[in-house]
């Protein structure tokens, strides 16, 4: 049996195409039967699996690459899996995967309304565009895997029908496409300047310098309209509120990551060269903005959904801070792979806590039938599980030990204080101590005395559980960090150790 | 099985901290059952390393986080002086709140995050690295906050803000310190002397300011000490916690830790702050015991005793010599069974005869015999009466600061003294002296478990005080780790 499970892994087995191909197929299936728990539960159990294969096989074999029916670029899809992608691909599977299980009771009935109808397709095409995203190794083929993600995105915001559902969807929907043309335009300035859009070609190729920047800045405002990246982040609060639970939990845990993922990429692998010390402290402020406003704004919600809509504004903020804290100029940085690495597990460790978090308020919604703050005081003693969950998910959130969110806050605070950025430290200690304000007045409200008695729906059990599964992963991620951090090792390119 | 063991002593905690999580609120007798065996496989396993360690034995986990970023833990003789406290405290504050909340709302989630802070505590205990010590301090700041708003009324609710206010600013500065040493150093363990010696003197200086403020908050050094008495309005089982075997001991405990295993005593005499740390611990010492006097309700009043008592560990960590260090150290323990005693009592004497302040005490030796009697003993020792243990902590206290040449110490001991004479003799005096009030209800000591914790702790205090001289004695062992590890 163990040669044959080797086997599995040879990197001739192409696991990242099947990480696209299966929820493509996926979708397909569920567009033509309908979410039946037959074909979801399979079909999301596969789509993890092939995550978790793809990862193992990063492990035994390093970097793999694909090109799919054997066409060689710039005609065929090529794909790229290091250990960066898989850390993300696996991301998307757990979240999914939980996902899924969590909304097959609340979508079960494919032929009543249209909502039911249109989630599980969306779902997996979402997936397999995130999947898509994660292992493109050229430009042009992102951004197909981007359009679909946006698309996907927006259709999902819209689900619950309503009218201002519709609106936000809408406006979601225009910064998106806003951000689309941005993205459009410096790619066509690149391949005006280098004549390629692969990755790896583009990063060992050298042009014209003006062009090469006005392209990455073009590139990177469009993919932050698409991040919620602060000052663009308008459109991500009542989107993401405004989604049914499981949705909110996918747009807000993986799909503003998938633009993240890119703009990490574009400066860090595929213009290494073009960052200045200007541009990178001018996104790191931008990020610092974004963890202050979103908390304070966060602090201000009245409704628990927008709460936590705004508090992925904030938790978004610390990603850019992985620029300025990798440094830039010619000066070996030692704490460059530090900046990074904590960067790129905040937003691992973010995933299934703040996922963890919008099914819990799911669940509030579903049992009291609102999401007002001050209708849900006192629901920890009626729902002890989910009150326990989003406990464990804010705890990671804060960047309190043990839990991701504190490997990731304790590697950035490494490099800030070791580069010297005392601004940066503030930021991080004060965002931790921001993001503890608004969340502990959530738990405050769940753990006070209830004003009489409030009368609940019930809730499935296992929806409950899922939730608490992916509270509890955050958590986990900060005590078996290792395996992560090693998977981040592999296929790493200099500039993401030795600083931009 | 001497990596196991610490792993081991954790789930003691851990295990039933989960399982209790996990049972239906009515389940009563399966939850006191698990609180139970997990307190005594503790208490068994401290007993067995207690031995151990004794004979040079030192038993360790290592579990990797990240390269360069590991959760060590190591139990050395420090480490069980604080283990052992806090497991035999656990045992009997787990049975005293059993009796105490009888059949109160969310007791799973109570006792659920009763358990989780002792596994805290014994994390704490047995950190063998800086950064395994704020892993497991933060997960005491968290797991403790339910016990603080139990009650869930406003009250309540803001005096849990207050906690979160000063223990998350506290643990921002601790956090900032360590990352800023460890930039410097690599990973600080505190088995390994002499680690920063190297560094800048004013990076230094800043760095312990950082790291003492941050631990000044737990340890409620003036004028961190805010939280303190508004955390009161918990239950007494929880005041229990508190004040004698987590809250505030870690962060007596950390400072010992930070002043003896990262820097040593030379350099912080060398770099000059070892003194504003002992006038610091002194001046809290008398401010807090002058609050204390201020104060009209039972539980209050003892709040700023421990506010003030529990600066004498600091004080003797502060003062440079082996009698000064062996008082400190063993005030950790005598603190925490003093303490306990009296907590335990105000909470019997509210829950059986509603009596909060001081002017209802009036007659209540007759009324609760054994609780007025174990609160006397608890008093007494406060100020420092012999043979109850609190007598030995100052007389080591005193002799240390001889040694160290800082005779304004003695000023400042006979002071808290008389302070505490102050404060705590007139209790004392209406209990036992004063007729009840007419109206008063009858004695009820019936629930020996709400009444026995209290009556064993004071017992516990006389005789770490008269057998202070045994082996195995909180005296001895703690002269076994100043003459082990800090004696030059």
């Amino acid at each position: 049996m163990i040669p044959a499970a080797t086997d599995l892994l040879a990197p001739a087995v192409s696991w990242p195409a099947f990480a696209v191909i299966v929820p493509l197929l996926a979708g397909l299936a569920a567009f033509v039967v309908g979410g039946r728990t037959l074909v979801v539960l399979p079909a999301a159990s596969l789509g993890f699996l092939v995550a978790l294969m793809a990862t193992a096989q990063v492990f035994a074999h390093g970097t793999v690459e694909h090109a799919i029916g054997g066409w060689p670029p710039p005609l065929g899809i090529r794909l790229r899996l290091d250990g960066l992608a898989a850390a993300f691909l696996l991301m998307t599977g757990v979240v999914a995967g939980a996902v899924a299980v969590f909304a097959r009771p609340a979508f079960a009935d494919p032929d009543e309304t249209p909502g039911d109808f249109g989630f599980w397709p969306l779902l997996f095409f979402m997936w397999a565009g995130l999947n898509a995203v994660f292992l493109s190794a050229d430009l042009f083929n992102l951004f197909v895997a981007l359009e679909i993600l946006t698309l996907t995105a927006v259709a999902m915001v819209a689900l619950a029908g309503k009218a201002d559902t519709f609106a936000a969807a809408l406006r979601y929907l225009l910064f998106a496409l806003f951000g689309s043309l941005a993205y459009l335009l410096g790619v066509a300035l690149l391949y005006g300047a280098h004549g390629t859009l692969d990755m790896q070609l583009l990063g060992a190729a050298s042009g014209p310098a003006t062009v090469t920047v006005i392209a990455g800045a073009l590139m990177t405002a469009g993919l932050m309209a698409k991040a919620a990246l602060f000052p663009l982040h308008g459109w991500l609060p009542r989107a993401h509120a405004g989604a049914p639970a499981p949705a909110s939990a996918m747009l807000s845990a993986l799909v503003v990551k998938a633009p993240f993922y890119l703009i990490a990429r574009l400066w860090f692998d595929i213009l290494p060269g073009i960052a200045t010390e200007a541009m990178a402290q001018g996104l790191g402020a931008l990020g610092a903005a974004a963890i202050v406003l979103g908390s304070i704004l966060a602090f201000r919600q009245a409704r628990l959904k927008l709460l936590v809509a705004y508090s992925t504004v904030a938790q978004l903020g610390y990603l850019m801070l992985i620029f300025p804290l990798a440094g830039s100029g010619g000066a070996p940085q030692p704490w460059a792979a530090a900046a990074w690495t904590g960067g790129i597990f905040h937003a691992l460790a973010h995933a299934p806590a703040k996922a963890a978090m919008f099914l819990t308020a799911g669940i509030m919604m579903q049992a009291v039938g609102h999401d007002r703050l001050d209708g849900l005081i006192g629901i920890a003693r009626k729902l002890p599980m989910p009150a326990f969950a989003f406990g464990l998910a804010a705890v990671s959130l804060m960047g309190l030990p043990p839990s991701g969110g504190f490997t990731a806050k304790y590697l950035l605070l490494t490099a800030a204080i070791a580069s010297g950025q005392w601004v940066w430290v503030a930021v991080i200690l004060g965002g931790g101590l921001l993001a503890a304000a608004y969340l502990f007045r959530v738990l405050n409200r769940f753990l006070s005395e209830p004003q009489g008695e409030i009368a609940l729906s019930p809730v499935p059990r296992g929806q409950q559980i899922v939730a608490l599964c992916l509270a509890g992963l955050a958590i986990l991620l900060g005590l078996f960090s290792l395996a992560p951090f090693d998977l981040l090792q592999i296929g790493r390119l200099p500039a993401t150790i030795e600083g931009l | 099985m001497t990596q196991a063991m610490p792993l081991l002593v954790l789930s003691t905690s851990l295990v039933p901290a989960v399982v209790i999580f996990l049972l239906h609120e009515a389940q009563q007798r399966l939850r006191t059952a698990v609180n139970l065996i997990g307190a005594i496989s503790k208490l068994m396993l401290v007993t067995v390393m207690l031995d151990g360690v004794a004979r040079g034995v030192v038993y360790e986990t290592r579990l990797i986080l990240l390269p360069e970023l590991e959760l060590t833990l190591r139990v050395d003789a420090l480490a069980l002086l604080f283990l052992t406290l806090s497991a035999f405290l656990w045992l009997l504050t787990t049975i005293y709140a059993i009796s105490y909340l009888g059949r109160g709302p969310d007791l799973s989630r109570f006792f659920g995050f009763f358990s989780l802070c002792v596994a805290a505590t014994a994390g704490i205990a047995m950190s063998g690295t800086l950064i395994s010590f704020f892993i497991f301090y933060e997960l005491l700041t968290l797991s403790t906050w339910p016990l603080v708003v139990y009650h869930g009324n406003a009250v309540s609710l803001a005096a849990g803000r207050r906690y979160l206010a000063y223990t998350l600013g506290g643990s921002a500065s601790l956090l900032l310190g360590i990352v800023w040493l460890e930039s410097l150093t690599g990973p600080i363990e505190f088995a390994v002397a002499g680690q920063v010696a190297d560094l800048n003197p004013h990076t230094l200086q800043i760095v312990f300011v950082l790291l003492i403020g941050g631990l000044g908050v737990k340890a409620a050094l003036v004028p961190l000490h805010g939280w303190l008495p508004a955390a009161m309005v918990a239950p007494a089982p929880v005041s229990a916690l508190l004040h004698a075997v987590a809250v505030v001991k870690a962060g007596a405990f950390g400072i010992v830790r930070i002043i003896y295993d990262v820097y040593g005593t030379a350099l912080v005499h060398d770099l000059g702050v070892g003194l504003p740390l002992a006038v610091l611990a002194s001046f809290t010492i008398v401010y807090a015991s002058l609050r204390a006097l201020q104060q009209s309700e039972i539980k209050r009043r003892l709040a700023f005793s421990t506010v003030s008592q529990i600066s004498y560990i600091a004080l003797g960590a502060a003062l440079f010599g082996p009698f000064a260090t062996i008082g400190g150290l063993v005030h950790l323990v005598h603190q925490g069974l003093m303490k306990i005693t009296l907590f335990f009592c105000a909470g019997a004497l509210s829950k059986q005869l509603h009596i909060h302040t001081i002017e209802e005490l009036d007659g209540a030796g007759r009324r609760m015999p054994w609780t007025m009697l174990a609160f006397s003993i608890g008093g007494l020792g406060m100020i420092g009466v012999p043979p109850i243990a609190g007598f030995v902590t100052k007389w080591y206290l005193g002799i240390g600061a001889l040694q160290a040449g800082q005779a304004w110490v003695i000023l400042v001991l006979a002071a808290s003294s008389l302070l505490n004479a102050a404060y705590f003799l007139p209790l004392i005096y209406r209990a036992w002296f004063l007729p009840a009030p007419a109206d008063g209800e009858t004695a009820n000591e019936r629930d020996r478990w709400l009444v026995g914790p209290a009556v064993a702790t004071a017992l516990a205090a006389i005789l770490t005080g008269v057998l202070a001289g045994m082996e195995f004695s909180p005296l001895a062992w703690a002269t076994l780790i100043v003459q082990r590890d800090y004696v030059p």
